[in-house]
């Protein structure tokens, strides 16, 4: 019987095109659109991570609870032995230090005058270190648009568009002004390396890199540091593991009501990153979802017009002694074959253009200017085992549904009239 | 039921509802039908002929009286039943052939076997013989788009006879077929019938058929009005 059902199917193009070229569109759109948002959203989550994060970042408790105003007089101290511990429980991540800090950065003239002046988001990172990652975690060397990298002490970065609008170039010095972490006002100056440019319109605004022993020693915070950060090192964010790495950590210091006790953070658990996490995974389900429904009424609506054109045939093999159950199982199998066919082509269109955006991406910079959140100005997709079959799920049940639905018609339907309605 | 007899009806009454009144299409039908017979329902339209070979195929329900095929009482099957005895014992031909048109001449006739869920080599061979009886061997490969009136007939006369069934109803099945593709058509029934000792029920007005028929039933307004036999031409 399958066999005579798919013999129906290949000779009669109508039956099967139409529903073939609907599920494939469907399917290839699942597809591309989960790529897309894996791509897109696990990059942002990523750049988040990689940037301010951390897939787990330790902090002094006051510190976590004022974090967005980047408290360094709550940083953590004795950060070297910290890490060191860090490094030697959980040697599946990579720790570092980092200090956050905000100040005024000023460009002299040559008489030692203001000559510009300009708030800005500095970030003391462990660029000197020979076996720091930070500079390639960041992208630095790649971001570079002039100048260099920061190879020596008293050297820092700024955002090309921050040092545009200050008028600075490399080479040139300038002072960050800012408070230490005891409180008192803090003067250090710096040679400006080079610019960069990340991309992400939140960085470019008005940051300024330098190395984080001239950050300590601009900030009075010797061997201290606003947080420490971890990433994993299989570069990818592991929800679960790092909920039972906090938790271990965590545990000790529940009973301590010292403010300055460390608390560990997950990504997930810090500002609106959760919710985006939590956004990736169920996004897929959403789009499965819409799918579904979408293709299931233009299915239903196949079905019916096929219906109608299969009325014919569905009444003589009703006269014929096909049970009314029996055909409407026979119509689900077409179904599944329809959707295994059309999600298959669907899969592998789909699968090519995600191929293609993730190789290429599409650049979307204009569209960011003035984000504060950081996202990446190109999107690309990626393409992960999921989309090899996440679209059989819409491919398969929409096409189920609407023949479900299409099909009730055949219960309708009087026997007794078979005969008048054959005879025309 | 007597055991020569395939059809017994006994006080048959059937009517439809009509806004709040009933429509009585057929009434007082009392017949028997032998297994072997070429008989046929005769009369004009509306007469009750189509509403007749209805029960007798298990399509419909009497509304009263009892209407017993191949020692089946009609009234009383389920729908599953019904489907049960159409599968197995009756063949149905149409007078606009009604043939899967996607599918092959012997896909078409493979059908009512592949419900009945017969092996493929028996069923290849039961196709063959079938195609044989009406003469369509070389058409098997062939499409009903690509035959001519005629040929479709012989192979809905195939498709009804490959299961070897009981009892064949043949609703005005030379209808839309000239002259002598009907006598081409009604012969290769009365041999099958000949040979297979096949039952079969006609519902006709056409005096071609009419003149093949060795029994008639002529119906008037429901009921039967006359019976007559005669000789095979």
């Amino acid at each position: 019987m399958i066999r005579f059902l798919l013999k129906g199917l290949f000779h009669d193009r109508s039956r099967s095109r139409l529903p073939i070229i609907v599920v494939a569109i469907g399917v290839m759109l699942a597809v591309f659109m989960n790529a897309y948002i894996t791509g897109f959203m696990g990059d942002t989550i990523e750049m988040n991570a990689r940037f301010t994060h951390g897939h787990l970042k330790v902090m002094t408790r006051a510190y976590a609870e004022n974090e967005g105003q980047v408290p360094n007089d709550l940083a953590l101290t004795e950060v070297s032995a910290l890490k060191e511990e860090l490094s030697g429980r959980f040697p599946e991540l990579d720790w570092a230090a980092r200090i956050q800090f905000g100040g005024l950065v000023d460009v002299p003239d040559e008489f030692g005058e203001t000559r510009s002046q300009g708030p800005a988001a500095g970030m003391g990172i462990d660029l000197l270190s020979p076996d720091s990652r930070e500079a390639g975690r960041l992208n630095i060397q790649k971001s570079i648009v002039r100048g260099r990298i920061v190879q020596n002490a008293g050297e820092a970065l700024l955002a090309e568009q921050f040092s545009r609008k200050l008028g600075v170039d490399p080479g040139d010095e300038v002072t960050l002004i800012g408070s230490t972490m005891h409180g008192s006002m803090s003067m250090y100056n710096f040679r400006v390396a080079g610019t960069v440019s990340f991309g992400v319109e939140a960085l470019d605004r008005g940051t300024i890199i330098v190395d984080i022993e001239d950050a300590r020693n601009a900030l009075d915070m010797y061997d201290a540091a606003g947080e420490l950060i971890g990433l994993f090192e299989t570069g990818f964010y592991d929800d679960e593991r790092a909920l039972e790495i906090a938790r271990a950590f965590n545990t000790p210091f529940e009973e301590d009501k010292d403010e300055y006790a460390p608390v560990m953070k997950t990504l997930t658990q810090q500002g609106s990153m959760g919710q985006l996490v939590k956004m990736l995974d169920v996004w897929g389900i959403y789009i499965i979802a819409i799918f579904i429904v979408a293709m299931a009424l233009v299915l239903w609506n196949a079905g019916l017009l096929g219906g109608l054109r299969r009325y014919g045939e569905f009444g003589v093999r009703l006269a014929m002694g096909e049970e009314k159950n029996h055909l409407y199982r026979t119509l689900i199998y077409e179904s599944i074959f329809i959707g295994i066919a059309g999600a298959f082509i669907g899969t592998a269109i789909g699968l090519f253009f995600a191929a293609l955006v993730q190789k290429y991406g599409i650049n979307i910079s204009g569209l960011m200017e003035g984000s504060a959140m950081m996202y990446p100005s190109a999107i690309r997709t990626r393409i992960t085992t999921t989309d090899y079959y996440i679209g059989f799920i819409p491919g398969l049940f929409a096409t189920i549904i609407g023949t479900m639905l299409a099909g009730i018609g055949i219960y309708r339907r009087k026997t007794s009239q078979l005969f008048k309605e054959l005879e025309a | 039921m007597e055991n020569s007899a395939i059809i017994k009806i006994n006080d048959l009454v059937k009517s439809f509802p009509m806004g709040k009144t009933h429509f009585t299409a057929l009434r007082d039908i009392n017949l028997t039908i032998g297994r072997g017979e070429f008989t046929g329902l005769v009369g004009p339209s509306g007469s009750g002929k189509t509403t007749l070979l209805n029960i007798v195929g298990s399509l419909d329900t009497p509304t009263s009286g009892e209407a017993w095929v191949l020692d089946h009482s009609v009234g009383r099957l389920s729908a599953r039943q019904s489907a049960q005895l159409r599968k197995e014992e009756l063949g149905f031909i149409f007078q606009s052939y009604n043939l899967l048109v996607v599918h092959t001449v012997y896909e078409n006739v493979e059908f009512p076997l592949l419900l009945l869920k017969i092996g493929a080599p028996e069923r290849k061979k039961m196709v063959m013989d079938a195609l044989e009886w009406v003469g369509l061997t070389d058409k098997v490969r062939s499409k009903p788009p690509q035959l001519s009136g005629g040929e479709c007939q012989r192979v809905a006369i195939a498709r009804a006879m490959v299961k070897k069934p009981s009892l064949v109803l043949a609703d005005e099945p030379t209808a839309n077929l000239d002259a002598a593709n009907s006598h081409h058509i009604l012969k290769t029934m009365v041999n099958l019938n000949r040979e297979l000792n096949t039952t079969f029920l006609f519902a006709t007005h056409d005096e071609k058929v009419i003149k093949y028929l060795r029994r008639k039933i002529y119906l008037l307004d429901g009921k039967i009005d006359k019976i007559s036999e005669q000789e095979q031409t």
